[in-house]
């Protein structure tokens, strides 16, 4: 930690200030609460303070079972509410073993890399807010994001609350429409990426006031448990998806982009590139996709009798790369149809770990762009 | 990768702890549990740099915490480790010093479960506020009732 | 006095032959609140997953904008209308009371989605408050988890005839003596203290059932 002395001088008594941001602030992005100790303008002491949206979804899931606790992993980290099926699904089908047929696998690919594309491209959209750019960046951001959310709402009935993953596949197959428009949807996506691109990536305003501002050492970021896009823009080439292998993602040929400053310039730019390695993945998830049953023969049952759903005594710890970072379910089973333990392990709480070290010695509306930078969303981080 | 099996003999001969092997999980006594996760941070062997998990559990008869620890350096994992302590006290040593990464996940669990983290640097309430007066992840925690009486405010 | 009801007593076929021609016939109030309706100006204020469809809703293809409640002011100050979008945890109730005594009048509030109304899907949670209805008056109930932004705009819509319907002469907040601070709760050891505001909200009384024998 930087130590910070005060700029006062003999015949000028300056003080510090302290200033609580939030939890209603427009740029916290909810519920969030940062107590910053000013001098001057100049941060030197940062306290997040959370807990305003804990909404208790571990102990509740712990009282319900295992299926019941799928529509309340949607209101986790309430824009990718299809990843978070994905990993509590994975969980679960590693506790009790559950094989999932190929053309699930397959869907479920689709759908969590068409959440990389909303989370991405409203965290740009919400990130130039908080630069000031008012409201415009959402617009266009929003733009793209109801298409994709049109997809979701086809084949699972909702716009963001999919609700659409069962533990050995998914809930429905897809409509015939899905994937023709999915089609449309990959070949429009990188041109509106480009427009994107050209009013931001070279933005002179942009430039400065994202590059060195908030730099992350890999070191730290490696110590602080910081996973996902994070991670990267410090210069960690660490994916989930090609260290766990799980799902199919084995078959896919998509690289890793990482960062060279882990600055919050590095942060914006590594979810662009991501994004066209996730249109990439689509393109030939989209090809390639088998047909045959979309959920296996002992998950079907399941998902008619959840309540029936025992699986033996035992724990799994299931994880994902979620858009945010590692996102991870850790159940324990004590052969009863509700779990023991259940653990989400929140990639926006953890990454949040850091917040004070990026931040001292910047000025308030740098910690603005810093957390927006670090991509939290507060049901996630609370719970 | 070696086996929990190995892992599990091999620590018990270079820390001179006893290990037992529960599931994929390696139970460690609290009173080593930092130099057995100090060990496999610094050994080469193992490089277990990232702590990806911190959990607590209220099991009836004590509290559990569990760690997964994974090699972003060797892109191996996961290593899992428990320690068990009492409800009453429940002191287990922090391992904040070791990971920063277990800073907030120590404190979720100080907070929920009531596990008291020994060395950690800013153990407070995380989650809910700090004149709360229980647990609410233990298992014998009961709720207030919100449609009482006025005359029972 | 007696009160005219809220509506204008001009032959409607004269109106419409006048509005032909250019010249608009209503009563004072109903210009005043036809103002009022038309420019509600929202606090730009969520809590959870309903935010980001508003947010949604305030965007292109949504476009709350055409009722005129499309200016997202970030102080109470400055707002009419708390969309209290998102669960209420308890550690968040006082923050929203105080806030809503922040609003100047006249203030309106809409709950957007079931955790606002009743607590929703998190009902059951240690933390979670059973609706903020319990400390605040609230003017339109938006159900839903979330409610499309189709829903938020009829709920606007539901808001605006509320508006349009009430009569100056006897609107509260023109009335002596009017004060509408409401008693900011307060943290206790295990919940919120009062777990509700008696003289906004009372529990239902339950049903005793019998069994026959």
């Amino acid at each position: 930690m930087m130590e910070h002395t005060l700029i006062s001088k003999p015949d000028f008594d300056t003080q510090t200030l302290e200033v609580s941001l939030g939890p209603q602030h427009p740029s916290t992005h909810g519920v969030f609460r940062m107590n910053v100790v000013l001098d001057g303008e100049t941060i030197v002491k940062l306290k997040p303070v959370m807990g305003y949206l804990h909404r208790n979804h571990e102990k509740l899931a712990e009282n319900m079972s295992y299926l019941g606790s799928m529509p309340y992993t949607d209101r986790l980290d309430y824009i990718c509410s299809m990843t978070n099926n994905f990993a509590y699904a994975l969980a679960v089908e590693k506790l009790a073993g559950i094989e999932v047929p190929e053309r699930a696998q397959y869907i479920r690919i689709i759908m969590a890399e068409l959440t990389r594309l909303v989370n991405h491209t409203l965290l740009i959209g919400f990130l130039l807010n908080d630069l000031g750019a008012f409201f415009t960046p959402v617009l266009y951001a929003f733009r793209e994001r109801e298409k994709i959310l049109d997809l979701f709402e086809e084949v699972a009935g909702s716009r963001m609350m999919c609700n659409y993953f069962r533990f050995g596949g998914v809930k429905a197959d897809l409509t015939p429409d899905f994937l023709p428009r999915v089609k449309e949807l990959i070949q429009n996506y990188p041109r509106f990426l480009d427009e994107f691109e050209a009013l931001l990536s070279e933005n002179e305003i942009l430039m400065a006031r994202t590059q060195k501002v908030g730099v992350l050492p890999k070191e730290l970021a490696v110590s602080a448990s910081i996973t996902g896009p994070m991670l990267r823009a410090s210069g960690v080439p660490y994916d989930i998806r090609k260290v766990d292998h799980y799902s199919l993602y084995d078959r896919f040929k998509f690289r890793v982009p990482i960062g060279e400053h882990g600055d919050v310039y590095d942060r914006y730019y590594i979810r662009v590139l991501e994004m066209r390695e996730s249109i990439k993945i689509l393109d030939q998830a989209v090809k390639e996709i088998p047909s045959g049953d979309v959920i296996s023969k002992v998950g079907a049952g399941f998902a008619k009798a959840p309540r029936n759903f025992k699986p033996k005594a035992g724990e799994a710890y299931g994880r994902i790369e979620a858009p945010k970072g590692e996102l991870g379910f850790f159940v324990v089973s004590d052969g009863t149809n509700k779990p023991y333990r259940y653990h989400v392990r929140a990639p926006s709480f953890i990454n949040l770990t850091i917040l004070e070290d990026m931040c001292l010695g910047h000025k308030v509306p740098d910690a603005i762009i810093i957390l927006g930078s670090i991509d939290i969303v507060l049901g996630e981080v609370d719970r | 990768m070696k086996t929990t099996e190995e892992i599990k003999t091999d620590l018990e001969s270079k820390t001179g702890t006893s290990i037992t092997v529960q599931g994929e999980a390696l139970m460690v006594p609290k009173e080593k549990l930092f130099d057995v996760a100090k060990y496999l941070k610094d050994t080469p062997d193992y490089q277990m740099d990232y702590l990806s998990s911190v959990t607590g559990t209220d099991y009836k008869d004590g509290l559990e915490v569990t760690y997964h620890l994974y090699s972003i350096a060797k892109k191996e994992g996961p290593v899992v480790l428990k320690t068990k302590t009492d409800r009453e006290k429940g002191v287990v040593p922090s391992l904040t010093p070791l990971w920063r990464g277990a800073e907030f996940q120590e404190r979720e669990a100080y907070d929920l479960v009531g596990i008291h983290f020994e060395g950690h640097p800013d153990l407070r309430r995380i989650l809910m506020w700090d004149g709360f007066e229980h647990y609410p992840l233990r298992k014998d925690y009961t709720q207030e009732d919100q449609d009482r009486n006025p005359e029972q405010f | 006095m007696t009160h005219a009801p809220n509506v204008s007593q001009v032959d409607p076929a004269l109106k419409s032959e006048l509005a032909k021609k250019g010249i608009a016939v209503m009563k004072l109030q109903e210009l005043y609140n036809w103002g009022r309706r038309s420019s509600i100006w929202p606090m730009q204020f969520g809590l959870a997953c309903c935010a980001i469809e508003m947010i949604a809703t305030a965007c292109a293809r949504y476009d709350i904008d055409r009722f005129g409640a499309g200016l997202f002011r970030a102080s109470p100050r400055q707002s009419d209308l708390m969309i209290v979008a998102g669960t209420v945890t308890k550690k968040m109730a006082p923050q929203v009371v105080r806030l809503y005594n922040q609003m100047p009048e006249p203030k309106y509030v809409i709950t957007m989605g079931a955790c606002s109304i009743s607590g929703g899907p998190f009902k059951e949670g240690y933390n979670v408050l059973k609706g903020i209805d319990r400390y605040i008056p609230v003017d339109v109930h938006l159900p839903g988890c979330p409610p499309r932004p189709e829903a938020l705009l009829h709920g606007l819509m539901k808001l605006q005839a509320k508006i349009d319907h009430q009569d100056i002469e006897k609107t509260e907040w023109y009335q002596k003596g009017l004060k509408r601070e409401f008693p900011i709760p307060e943290f206790g050891p295990n919940g919120l203290l009062p777990p509700y505001n008696p003289e906004v909200w009372q529990p239902q009384k339950r049903k005793e059932i019998t069994v026959p024998a």
